[in-house]
């Protein structure tokens, strides 16, 4: 069964194919680059240098987010477009489980995150159960760094805490959790997007049409709307 | 040999998701619009960020339902087009990206589209165009005069320097508290009304382009100092001598530039054309230049929609224009440089 994943949730550009067990291919940068113009070029490119016809997919899996709008909007229209039109299963996981995968022999709990601007992050909490899945704890969110890691702190836990961004908030997660914080090195800051394709091989396919990415946060516009109802109706009812 | 030429046509620039099927580039054999206006409404404007989302949800929905109804398979399909610009880019994303991903899927040739050249050719979905041609083009984000001197070529021989008409008539019709979007709303109020109060126009002599920040203007300020008078203004009557300004200015230049380039054919395109005063005047003006011909595309092909879409990119495929996989969602294309 061939399957091929798409990550743009980010800077990082992953897509790989895979046949059953076996990694054919991966194709992965991370650059400060326009997704919408390099993405199908580089399932060109893979598909192409796999000896792999679009038509002989079986399977397409992607990463719903959360991440940037823009990037996670992109690799989800392409994903849900090419298994609609090829008539083949979508199947979508969390980018930030994807990227936890990075932390399979850890002894302890995942915590993968993107940076979300003021303080912020997208983050979640994922552990390796004794059958070596990836199991989710608590579910994708968007919180303050240092909110999360006193969350965090009451698990008495050694964390590990993955992604390029844990640069942002290495201090205020340290602050709180001392040394029971641990960050990846380097070379497993970025998801790889052949741990996609495994995660989603098997997970049970989405509703194509229907299918949306996971924002996590509301469109600013909607949440500001939201709120001035809400006032509106907390006046009336004060009147 | 195939003696049909099928286009599949793909839309997102702003809040309007729409996919077309056209035949020989003026046969519709599907045009499906998905509009997100219901949802903007609250915002009183379309929020770029609700509309990319939007998108998202209805791409593959609407590309379907267009295919279906046309009752044609990947096989029939000669090339798809899509616009590449300009509009909202996140909006602008969407389209591109599905349109590059059906392309790659089955080996289909891609066409990039300019979202005015599409709204011009929307015209060919009426009637063969002749050239040389002129269009007005009049929309919530556009004015301008294009000059076609021969197929698939365009010459802006004049624009808006500051606002475009549909956001005068927009801003105005905040100004008046008329619900979004506002042009249908003046356009209805002003045939209530008369056009009795006294509106500047913006003449710009020697050239083609169009100004209306001083018109939108000057029915600010005729509110404002009304109000400290105390004076009631009736907005019928200031909606009629607004939509009188407008299509004062519109009309004349138009006419003017028909007689300078001597045109066969006057297209007119855009939102905006939807205007019932405008379709009138311009009706009654065009009597008096025998010989050219006033095409007025149906509401339907004026606003936002794929079927212009797809005729357009009937006319760039047919004269070899394709676009490659890198294609990019482009908000600020230039119609004479694409
Ligand atoms: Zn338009």
């Amino acid at each position: 069964m061939k399957v091929l994943a798409i990550d743009t949730s980010n800077f990082t550009l992953g897509i790989a194919l895979i046949d059953g067990n076996q990694v054919i291919g991966e194709y992965i940068t991370n650059l400060k680059k326009n997704h919408s113009v390099r993405v199908m070029p580089a399932i060109d490119t893979l598909l192409k240098d796999c000896d792999t016809l679009p038509k002989e997919l079986d399977k397409i899996v992607v990463a719903k987010g959360p991440g940037s709008y823009t990037g996670v909007r992109i690799g989800v229209t392409i994903a849900k477009t090419l298994a609609w039109t090829l008539n083949i299963p979508l199947a979508a996981i969390s980018s930030l489980e994807a990227l936890a995968a990075n932390g399979r022999y850890f002894n302890g709990l995942i915590s993968p995150l993107f940076d979300a601007r003021r303080g912020q992050v997208y983050t979640g909490l994922y552990e390796y159960d004794e059958n070596e899945q990836l199991k989710e704890i608590v579910a994708d969110c968007n919180i303050l760094s240092s909110e999360w890691a006193t969350r965090l702190k009451e698990w008495k836990r050694p964390i590990l805490f993955i992604g390029q961004d844990i640069e942002i908030h290495r201090e205020a997660l340290s602050e709180v959790l001392g040394e029971l914080a641990v960050f990846v090195p380097y070379s497993l800051y970025n998801p790889k997007p052949s741990e996609l394709a495994f995660l989603g091989k098997n997970k049970e396919e989405e509703d194509i049409h229907l299918f949306v990415p996971n924002y996590v946060r509301m469109a600013e516009a909607e949440a500001k709307w939201l709120e001035q109802q809400e006032n509106q109706k907390n006046d009336e009812s004060e009147r | 040999m195939k003696q049909e030429q099928i286009i599949l046509g793909i839309e997102t620039s702003c809040d309007e998701t729409a996919a077309a099927v056209i035949k020989n580039g003026t046969d519709i054999l599907s045009n499906v619009v998905a509009s997100q206006i219901e949802s903007h409404k609250r915002f009183g404007g379309v929020v770029p960020e609700i509309a990319s989302r939007h998108h998202v949800e209805q791409i593959t929905l609407v590309i379907e339902e267009a295919l279906q109804q046309a009752n044609i398979t990947y096989e029939d399909i000669d090339a798809i087009a899509v616009t590449e610009g300009p509009g909202l880019v996140g909006a602008l994303l969407i389209g591109v990206n599905a349109a590059k991903a059906i392309a790659f899927a089955h080996g289909i040739p891609l066409v990039g589209v300019h979202h005015i050249a599409g709204h011009i050719y929307a015209n060919r979905l009426i009637r063969e165009i002749q050239y040389p041609a002129l269009s007005l083009v009049v929309s919530g984000g556009h004015t301008e005069l294009v000059l076609l001197k021969e197929s698939g070529s365009f010459q802006v021989i004049g624009e808006t320097r500051d606002d475009a008409a549909g956001e005068a008539y927009d801003k105005v019709a905040r100004t008046l508290n008329l619900p979004y979007p506002g042009g249908p709303h003046i356009d209805r109020l002003a045939h209530e009304g008369t056009p009795s109060i006294k509106l500047p126009r913006a003449w710009l002599e020697g050239s083609y382009d169009f100004s209306f920040s001083g018109l939108k203007s000057a029915v600010i300020n005729t509110l404002h100092n009304a109000e400290q008078r105390g004076e009631e203004i009736k907005p019928e009557n200031l909606a009629a001598s607004f939509q009188q300004s407008v299509i004062e200015v519109l009309v004349t230049k138009t006419i003017s530039a028909v007689k300078e380039y001597d045109v066969k054919q006057l297209l007119l395109a855009g939102g905006v054309a939807a205007n019932k005063g405008l379709r009138a005047a311009l009706t009654e003006a065009f009597k008096e230049v025998p010989g050219v011909e006033l095409i007025i595309p149906p509401l339907s092909l004026c606003t936002d929609n794929a079927a212009m879409i797809g005729a357009a990119g009937s006319i760039l495929f047919e004269k070899g224009k394709q676009s490659n996989l890198a294609l990019n969602g482009n908000p600020g294309l230039d119609i004479e440089a694409f």
